[in-house]
């Protein structure tokens, strides 16, 4: 029952955010993705070609960020642990987290 | 004597089977246990499963992992009577941190057991494949496997390799056929046990607590009389009867997680210290001969 508790008052209300065009002259910045109450937010990241995204998780479970098709994985990522990737290609770069699969995410790169 | 311990026993095991029941509470306490204590003749055996201790776990959730795991092995150690073996189901490492696995496998040599047997947890596998994994525990095998101890048939199974996005545990087609050609000589009287690491019935989908294709390998056990099935994965005690298949999910040695949809994801659950180990544990597992079930207790680390 104190565990409800305990989870019940942690509770967020975390909303999928997507996010629109980087601005121009984004490219060379660090957009980052938060890690976080087991989702990637934003759920939908769009950057221009060359654009570093950095994830950062701020959960206390690991978490990886993985491409299936293989373009990207990061490793276990501790608790407020970053993994930064550069997009040179243009595309659309679905993602998920290896040890909780349900957690998915994309970014798209223009 | 023997009316007096089967007596007992079969008290015991309906209070095991009771904690079904008492899903919020009512796990026996290891004092229980240790009154227990009485040597068994003929076939009953017990054995015991240990599941998620998480070796390299350095969160806020359970700062000694190690210091918890041997409170466990100690407590194994000190069952009376000796139980045959243990099965590990599961995330033995957390994230395959870097002698992890040596460290458990030593660890477990301390219960004086003879033999422990494995199935990975997605901590074990999900940075290489599973190579490290198999590497040790399979001999060259896929890893999942069967062996019979005093007349039951035991089934140990991998649902946690690839992953995908999306996705849930699974076993495969690959296994599955093993699995099918694996009991398919098999008495219909002959009990079963069967250990995973993700449960194998439908717990909690949306955070991955089910394995996609369970019900396929459940299908080839439908004709036996008994089958009782052990997960791991979830770090709490959660059971359900269906027919003449009990499934039981188990504590961890490391920390708990929240019940089934409570709070945002199924991590760590951080508790007041004095109430962690009241939500680790160990499972005994009682056979007794000529008994339809088996006997499941879980013990606390309180």
């Amino acid at each position: 029952m104190n565990a409800r508790i305990l989870i019940g008052g942690a509770l967020l209300a975390v909303g999928a955010i997507v996010a629109g065009p980087a601005a121009p002259g984004a490219a060379g910045s660090t957009p980052q993705v938060a890690i976080e109450n087991f989702r990637f937010t934003p759920s939908t990241l769009t950057v221009p070609t060359g654009t570093t995204v950095t994830w950062v998780n701020h959960d206390a479970e690991i978490h990886t960020v993985t491409s299936p098709a293989g373009a990207f994985a990061s490793p276990a990522l501790e608790t407020d642990e970053k993994f930064s990737f550069t997009f040179n290609a243009p595309g659309i770069y679905a993602y998920f987290c290896a040890l909780h699969p349900q957690m998915r995410s994309t970014v798209v790169v223009q | 004597m023997d009316m007096d311990r089967r007596g007992f026993l079969e008290c015991m095991a309906w209070v095991g089977t009771g904690v079904v029941w008492t899903a919020a509470g009512g796990v026996l306490s290891s004092r229980t246990l240790a009154q227990a204590a009485e040597t068994p003749a003929g076939g009953d055996f017990g054995f015991v499963q240990i599941s998620d201790t998480h070796i390299g776990f350095r969160g806020e959730a359970n700062k000694d992992v190690m210091g918890t795991l041997e409170t466990a092995i100690a407590r194994i150690k000190a069952m009376q009577p000796r139980p045959a073996f243990i099965i590990h189901t599961g995330d033995i490492t957390h994230a395959q941190k870097p002698g992890a696995f040596d460290i458990v496998t030593e660890a477990l040599k301390g219960t004086g057991a003879e033999r422990v047997f494995y199935v990975p947890g997605e901590n074990d596998v999900f940075a290489d494949g599973g190579t490290e994994y198999l590497g040790r525990f399979a001999a060259g095998g896929p890893g999942w496997r069967s062996f019979d101890y005093r007349g039951v048939h035991f089934i140990g199974l991998i649902n946690v390799l690839n992953f995908k996005a999306g996705g849930l545990g699974n076993l495969g087609h690959e296994q599955l056929e093993w699995l099918e050609q694996d009991v398919a000589g098999l008495g219909s009287s002959t009990p079963i046990v069967l250990f995973a690491h993700v449960p194998l019935w439908a717990v909690y989908p949306k955070w991955g607590w089910v394995t996609e294709d369970a019900g396929q390998a459940l299908g080839y056990l439908k004709r036996f009389g008994s089958v009782t099935v052990l997960n791991g994965h979830i770090h709490q005690v959660m059971q359900k009867v269906e027919g003449n298949v009990a499934f039981h999910t188990a504590m961890s040695t490391a920390f708990p997680q929240p019940a089934p949809g409570i709070g945002s994801g199924p991590g760590p659950l951080k508790v007041p210290v004095e109430q962690l180990r009241g939500l680790l544990g160990v499972r005994e597992v009682n056979y007794m001969e000529g008994k339809g079930r088996l006997a499941v207790v879980d013990s606390t680390l309180a």
